[in-house]
């Protein structure tokens, strides 16, 4: 059982109770709320007649149905209309703080937060969107929750939860040209498989790891779910400390030296135990790019999509629904397959970094006649920032659309959504089958600037021969 | 899809049903009730949007359309069943349908606590056991009774020693997956809790 973990430390310090059914009351110091999972929960807590108990803690703000063409009000979709309603309605009923568009700082939920500084080291982070993990860059024990979980922190700011295992996942060395965050994180999940992690917290660390922006380190740790981690973290350092120090809901004067102290004092450390560790070299990792219908199911920019042979047992019988769903032979090389679509945004890459390094990839370039590109900013402050910096007009120039925050088509609840049996390349996080809005579509995930050089060549492309 | 739905209540100590077998592994919530069914403000129509995508793609052929599997309630699935999203859409979606426990190889961890924390036991069984029971429906129904007491589920043919968390056992047993006012007796250690935190005393604009 892992010891003095920074995971142990938080969980043990916001552990209200032993409950009768062996598993632990957690409070959750940071409940972050949006439309999609939250009318129910606030449906039950009315059937209950129960309040909020701690309306401050809970913080809300709309992303997953948003429009991204067009924001104003009412929305053309009804029932997306009905769900923003609902939203705003109950985050006025309960007093609760609600970042809405045109607010200056609507975005998704796990863009918005870490940009506000509500995201700190050493709290218990929930909310319903399994994408939770990614607070965890910050040194936060963060995960994903369904809607009667929500309800439950509503109502007592608490969770029944039993404590999970933790693994440390080494990164030596560093990334290579041309290798992001997100190359890394595929790299993971691909060696580990998507479902390793169930019952374990993921903690990242090593040279690679520290050596990430803040930014960076949130791809790493928005897709430990993928790797079927609930909750992925990493220890705070000075990196940490300086994004938070500026941010508007940061600790202020003395405040944010006894903050600092505390920090410090939750990392892991050379006293610290685990249940697992596992090595790898970060200096090894390629671009990276999914085949299949899994987010582990993916191989090197210069790979071929593995034989059957190649692979376990356990993995054969996915492989076989996924060559057919992709329609792609074993053996086969992913570079130059066709795109269709490409989109640049998302919870995972959706930051104004990633915005930079797509354009600087796409600067001066144009998007093949062939191909419907479109980037979607994570938030309004990082669309602000975007624009002051001019990338915009470098998307618009190249050929992209420049649209408004949301999640857009990482899940395509809104009107983005791949038509047929369209590829994309998605700089988002989920390849499952019928995931990016048409049942029959087929995604390939990849970092920010993979799919902006995919975007340029009209098919998957090494990024390494545009940025040399 | 069933005529009334009655969500579950109060303790949970042994169910018996009908199962249907879904062969696959890494099924994620996606499948299960796609993104499009999640713009609603309540769960009341989703059992008939369950598995919608993968069922069009087989023609009435899905397990979930087809004629003898109407009345199943005991779902029998392989590995990593329920990765990806959060969305408790997804077992809400299998439990309108009239899905009322699930056996498999493992699930997914949040996938897991929804199916929970909405009262449909996730147990499960090795490989072998999971391969046994799923070629036995390929031929002929099967009806388990289960009993959570002593963990067994048992028919005329097959015989099986389920597993699940004790904790979930337990809370199922004292109806406790009902965690609202379990969590809210603790009300005094709530507010102790509250008040001990560094954090909430940081001057932040929060408060």
């Amino acid at each position: 059982m892992s010891q003095d973990t920074l995971f142990d430390k938080v969980w043990d310090l916001h552990k209200v109770s032993r409950l009768p059914g062996g598993s632990d009351q957690i409070f959750i110091g940071l409940h972050l709320i949006h439309e999609v999972t939250s009318p129910q929960a606030f449906g039950a807590l009315k059937d209950k007649k129960l309040k909020v108990k701690f309306p401050d803690r809970t913080v809300a703000t709309v992303d997953h149905i948003v429009p991204t063409d067009n924001q104003s009000r009412p929305f053309k979709d009804n029932l997306a209309e009905q769900m923003i309603e609902t939203l705003e309605k109950n985050c006025l009923e309960h007093k609760i703080r609600f970042f809405n568009i045109g607010s200056g700082n609507q975005g998704i939920v796990h863009v918005v937060a870490p940009e506000l500084g509500l995201t700190q080291p050493g709290m218990t982070i929930a909310c319903g969107d399994s994408h939770t993990s990614t607070h965890g860059a910050f040194g936060s024990i963060a995960f994903g929750i369904g809607t009667s979980q929500v309800r439950d922190v509503l109502a007592t700011q608490t969770l029944a939860m039993n404590k999970l295992k933790v693994r440390q996942i080494w990164c030596d060395n560093k990334l290579s040209k041309g290798v992001y965050a997100k190359d890394l994180v595929l790299h993971i999940i691909n060696k580990l498989g998507v479902k390793a992690g169930v019952g374990f917290a993921y903690e990242f660390a090593g040279p690679a790891i520290h050596e990430l922006s803040m930014e960076e380190r949130m791809t790493i740790c928005n897709m430990s779910i993928e790797g079927g981690a609930r909750c992925g973290y990493i220890n705070p350092d000075e990196k940490t400390f300086s994004y938070i120090k500026s941010k508007f809901y940061a600790p202020k004067n003395e405040h944010w030296d006894r903050a600092l102290r505390w920090w410090e004092s939750l990392k892991s450390d050379g006293n610290s135990i685990y249940d697992d560790v596992i090595k790898l070299d970060a200096s090894k990792v390629e671009p990276t790019v999914t085949w299949g219908i899994t987010p582990g199911q993916s191989i090197s920019i210069n790979q071929q999509i593995p034989l059957l042979d190649e692979l376990s047992p356990n993995d054969k019988l996915v492989a076989e629904e996924a060559y057919e769903y992709m329609s792609f032979k074993p053996g086969q090389l992913i570079k130059d397959t066709p795109v269709d679509v490409c989109f640049i945004g998302s919870c995972t890459n959706g930051r104004i970094s990633d915005l930079r390094v797509a354009a600087k990839v796409l600067k001066g370039k144009k998007v093949s006649k062939n191909v419907k590109a479109f980037a979607v900013p994570g938030s309004e402050q990082v669309a602000t920032e975007a624009k002051q910096e001019g990338l915009d007009q470098i998307f618009k120039d190249s050929g992209f659309q420049w649209r408004e925050p949301g999640c857009s088509m990482c899940l395509a609840m809104n009107s983005d959504k791949l038509i047929g049996n369209q590829v994309s390349a998605s700089s988002s996080n989920r390849n499952f089958k019928g995931r990016q809005g048409s049942p029959s579509g087929r995604t390939l995930l990849m970092s920010p600037a993979m799919v902006a050089a995919a975007a340029i060549n009209g098919k998957v492309s090494d990024v390494r021969e545009f940025i040399n | 899809m069933k005529s009334e739905f009655t969500p579950p209540i109060g303790k949970i100590a042994n169910m018996n049903g009908k199962c249907i077998s879904l062969i696959g592994n890494d099924i994620d919530t996606d499948r299960i009730i796609p993104a499009r069914f999640l713009k609603c403000v309540n769960f009341d129509s989703l059992g008939e949007s369950v598995f919608e995508d993968d069922r069009k793609t087989l023609k009435g052929k899905h397990p979930f359309d087809l004629e003898e599997n109407k009345c199943a309630s005991i779902l029998v699935v392989n590995s990593n069943f329920g990765c990806g999203s959060s969305r408790e859409h997804a077992p809400q979606a299998l439990m309108r349908w009239g899905i009322k426990a699930i056996i498999g190889e493992s699930f997914a961890d949040i996938f897991y606590s929804n199916c929970i924390a909405i009262g449909i036991p996730c147990f499960t069984l090795p490989k072998k056991s999971i391969e046994e029971i799923q070629n036995y429906c390929d031929n002929q129904s099967l009806f388990l009774e289960i009993d959570l007491k002593n963990l067994s589920a048992q028919s005329k043919d097959l015989n099986f020693n389920l597993e699940i968390k004790e904790s979930s056992r337990k809370m199922f047993l004292s109806g406790e997956w009902d965690a609202t006012s379990t969590l809210l007796d603790n009300k005094n250690l709530i507010e102790n809790k509250f008040n001990q935190l560094p954090y909430i005393k940081f001057n932040t604009n929060i408060s």
